[in-house]
């Protein structure tokens, strides 16, 4: 219980992230990745806000023995740069260049009633299903 | 440039960076949304219920900001469900197979110092800014 308050007021102050930073606005995202053109580099401001405090307190946080409501940190024990990691990061900006959306601001469009969000939700699934039929 | 918004672009940036602290510190889990969207079908049931709680938070976090401020989030009108539907589904496969998206690669893993979400980083945005050229400087389509 107390696992699913703590992921739900996550959730709620990353959506209202979202929607404040207007990552959920799709010509603003492909705006910021038109260097070329009417650039518009806000989405720096974005990955600087958020980083300013994951880089101040996840390691500190990671150097506990353990999270407060759970036995352990669940991370990627990966650690060396293969092929899949780089070509699915790539096909990943190819994706996100074309429709101007991750999957955050994708499930963040719901609760906007944007019709968009709905189109994208279900078509990133079909690609989870497509990525699990090609490493099958 | 005369869409630039740096202060509510830095304060959203803040409340994602926050998010992603609490799951950390209390739930020992990393924020990263297509991970949690793909988890849902082979989760136990605590896995599941946590990860529905925190979409269901996005959602809801995203219906109540844009409830008292309506001015940030503008519609997109008339871009083609196709291309959409085939720009989502590059994405679902893209961060399957790379293990992760903007907010678990350059949120979360960059934080930790990981050289895999470094790279993944910088291959998506170069590969986003690549695209986005392509599509309106060089076939000079502008959607």
């Amino acid at each position: 219980m107390k696992l699913i308050m703590i992921a739900l007021i996550s959730g709620l102050l990353f959506g209202a992230g979202l929607t404040l930073s207007q990552m959920t606005n799709p010509d603003k995202v492909l705006n910021f990745l038109d260097i070329a053109g009417n650039w518009d580099p806000s989405l720096i401001f974005v990955m600087a806000g958020a980083l300013s405090i994951t880089l101040l307190f996840f390691r500190p946080i990671l150097k506990r023995p353990r999270p407060l409501f759970d036995k352990k940190f669940y991370l990627s024990s990966k650690s060396a740069l293969d092929k899949p990691l780089l070509i699915g990061a790539a096909i990943f900006g190819i994706g996100w260049g074309i429709s101007g959306y991750c999957p955050g601001p994708s499930v963040a469009g719901l609760g906007l009633g944007n019709f968009e969000a709905i189109v994208m939700i279900g078509s990133i699934y079909l690609g989870f299903i497509a990525h699990r039929l090609y490493s099958k | 440039m005369e869409n630039f918004t740096p202060y509510s672009a830095l304060s959203g940036g803040i409340l994602i960076g926050l998010a992603a602290i609490l799951l950390l510190m209390f739930n020992g889990r990393i924020a990263g949304i297509s991970g949690i969207m793909g988890g849902i079908f082979n989760a136990s049931r605590t896995e599941l219920f946590w990860r529905i709680a925190f979409l269901t938070g996005i959602v809801i976090g995203a219906f109540l900001f844009n409830h008292f401020k309506p001015d940030f989030y503008l519609p997109r009108r008339n871009f083609p469900v196709w291309l959409l539907a085939f720009g989502g589904f590059l994405v679902g496969f893209g961060t399957r197979m790379g293990n992760g998206c903007t907010s678990g690669h350059a949120v979360c893993g960059i934080a930790r110092f990981s050289v895999r979400s470094i790279a993944a980083t910088l291959t998506f945005m170069a590969s986003g800014f690549l695209t986005v050229y392509m599509i309106r400087h060089v076939l000079g389509v502008t959607l």
